[in-house]
């Protein structure tokens, strides 16, 4: 993989640092009038997640993160991987638990994900924004109250549990925003 | 800005001078990087480098050899691999030079004129070894120094930057930039003085104290906002610091650049005792107008230009 100077850097650049794949989020320029300048920058580490300051010495360089987003639809699980498809290729990819994570609960068969690759391997799975999915636990709302104060807890097929509002019951479909985990709307 | 700053030294009896933005020599310090053009037309068959100034000091100091009294210049001055929210490759600068002031007049004087722009209260005063004591408690002139920094930026997260190997001047930057900048001159504007005098440029060294040099610069509100000297006169030293430079750029892999001979002889001829100092206008813009990215006050910036 190519190395990077620091006039190289901006952010969505890909680089290698204490061994884990990360991307630049901002990029600074200190320099006093008569001295050395330096790169300050602020990285999110991929596989942690951790978003950490970094400073350089102007003109260093770093090794590149061989770093690629694909998009794949999800197809099933097996209990131990996830399993996707490229929708023109019909390669499949499986991710593990540790690149999936969190958004295994919104995962929807046929939904197309963003898929980040090191080196070829999965580490981060990105569900789309907005997935829908079916209700199989709540109470019963109070017929009638469409108002909706505090909302009640339901949970969805993929064991997800969203706030919703009192007047959406069991069985029905529903809209969610995966970034915030929040009720959008019913779906008809 | 501009014609309060011209009614100041108007008032001041200093004279507004013009030199030239390009010449034949640009600057050695290692830290800076001049734009080369080329030239041509008669007398210049072949195309010859001139530089664009980064800072009008050495023709100012030849007029002030000259002979020119008190002077001072409004100009646009430039500088390649500069760029950030405080950095435009091309910007404005006061220059001003004060023949018989020591640093500390012509501190007084830059005060004066900063409150007249800005409205402010009057400066505070630190030398560089209070900046460092006050606010990290380490002695930056102390041989002991580098260790004690290394470690003080790496617990608040900026290693990886430097370590033992690089010069303890290298370390003292960072830790000037990082550390004591974003502290100092917040309610009003803070003087740091006597540099130490591997970091004097072109100032004169103390003759009380050989470990720093009559250097300042001015700080508000995490902005580097003036750099001034109480001038080295000695042609001879000059020379010496010249050659310095090139010698660190060779073992930095830098190209080495042409001294300004003209420059050198009219330190030779005789410089005045004098101090000067150069003020960035943009800056002292953007505190005028209360706004962090120096874009905002450009007409074009260079990614528009």
């Amino acid at each position: 993989m190519a190395n990077f100077s620091t006039n190289e850097f901006k952010s969505g650049l890909k680089i290698m640092q204490d061994g884990e794949p990360c991307v630049i989020l901002e990029n600074e320029m200190v320099k006093p009038g008569k001295g050395q300048a330096f790169s300050r920058v602020r990285i999110r580490k991929l596989l942690s997640g951790k978003v950490v300051e970094k400073t350089f010495k102007s003109g260093d360089s770093v090794e590149g993160a061989d770093v690629v987003d694909v998009e794949l639809a999800y197809l099933y699980s097996d209990g131990e991987f996830w399993h996707f498809m490229n929708n023109e290729t019909f390669e499949q990819l499986a991710a593990d638990d540790a690149a999936v994570g969190d958004n295994k609960k919104w995962l929807v068969e046929q939904d197309v994900c963003t898929i980040t690759l090191w080196n070829g391997k999965p580490i981060n799975v990105a569900p789309p924004n907005f997935v829908e999915l079916e209700i199989t636990e709540t109470d019963p709302g109070l017929k009638g109250d469409t108002a909706g104060t505090g909302g009640k807890p339901a949970t969805l097929v993929t064991g997800a549990v969203v706030r919703v509002p009192l007047f959406v019951q069991i069985g029905e479909v529903i809209k969610v925003d995966t970034r915030s985990g929040e009720y959008v709307s019913r779906v008809k | 800005m501009q014609q309060c700053i011209r009614a100041f030294f108007a008032k001041r009896n200093v004279l507004e001078v013009e030199t030239p933005i390009l010449a034949r020599a640009g600057v050695t310090d290692v830290h800076l990087c001049n734009v080369v053009t080329r030239l041509q037309g008669p007398g210049m068959p072949e195309p010859q480098n001139f530089y664009l100034q980064t800072s009008p000091e050495y023709a100012m100091k030849r007029l002030l050899a000259a002979g020119s009294g008190a002077i001072f210049q409004l100009c646009k001055v430039v500088r390649d691999d500069e760029i950030s929210c405080r950095h435009n490759p091309e910007f404005s600068m006061l220059e001003w030079y004060r023949p018989e002031y020591d640093d500390a007049a012509l501190m007084a004087e830059l005060d004066a004129l900063v409150q007249e722009v800005l409205g402010c209260e009057p400066a505070e005063y630190l030398t560089y070894q209070q900046a460092f004591l006050s606010i990290l408690d380490i002695d930056p002139l102390h041989s002991d120094a580098k260790p004690a920094l290394l470690k003080v930026l790496s617990e608040r997260g900026y290693d990886g930057a430097v370590n033992e190997s690089d010069n303890l001047d290298t370390i003292l930057q960072l830790a000037m930039s990082v550390l004591i900048e974003p502290v100092i001159g917040q309610r009003r504007p803070c003087f740091v003085s006597h540099f130490p005098a591997s970091q004097a440029a072109l100032a004169r060294i103390a003759v009380a104290d050989h470990r720093v040099s009559h250097r300042f610069e001015l700080f508000f509100q995490g902005l580097e906002l003036a750099n001034g000297f109480w001038e080295l006169a000695d042609a001879q030293q000059q020379r010496g610091r010249f050659l310095a430079d090139n010698v660190e750029r060779e073992r930095l892999g830098l190209a080495t650049q042409p001294l300004d001979e003209r420059f050198l002889a009219a330190l030779e001829h005789g410089l005045p005792d004098c101090s000067g100092v150069a003020v960035g206008l943009d800056r002292l813009l953007m505190l005028r107008l209360g706004v962090k990215d120096i874009a905002e006050i450009l007409t074009f910036p260079v990614s528009r230009a």
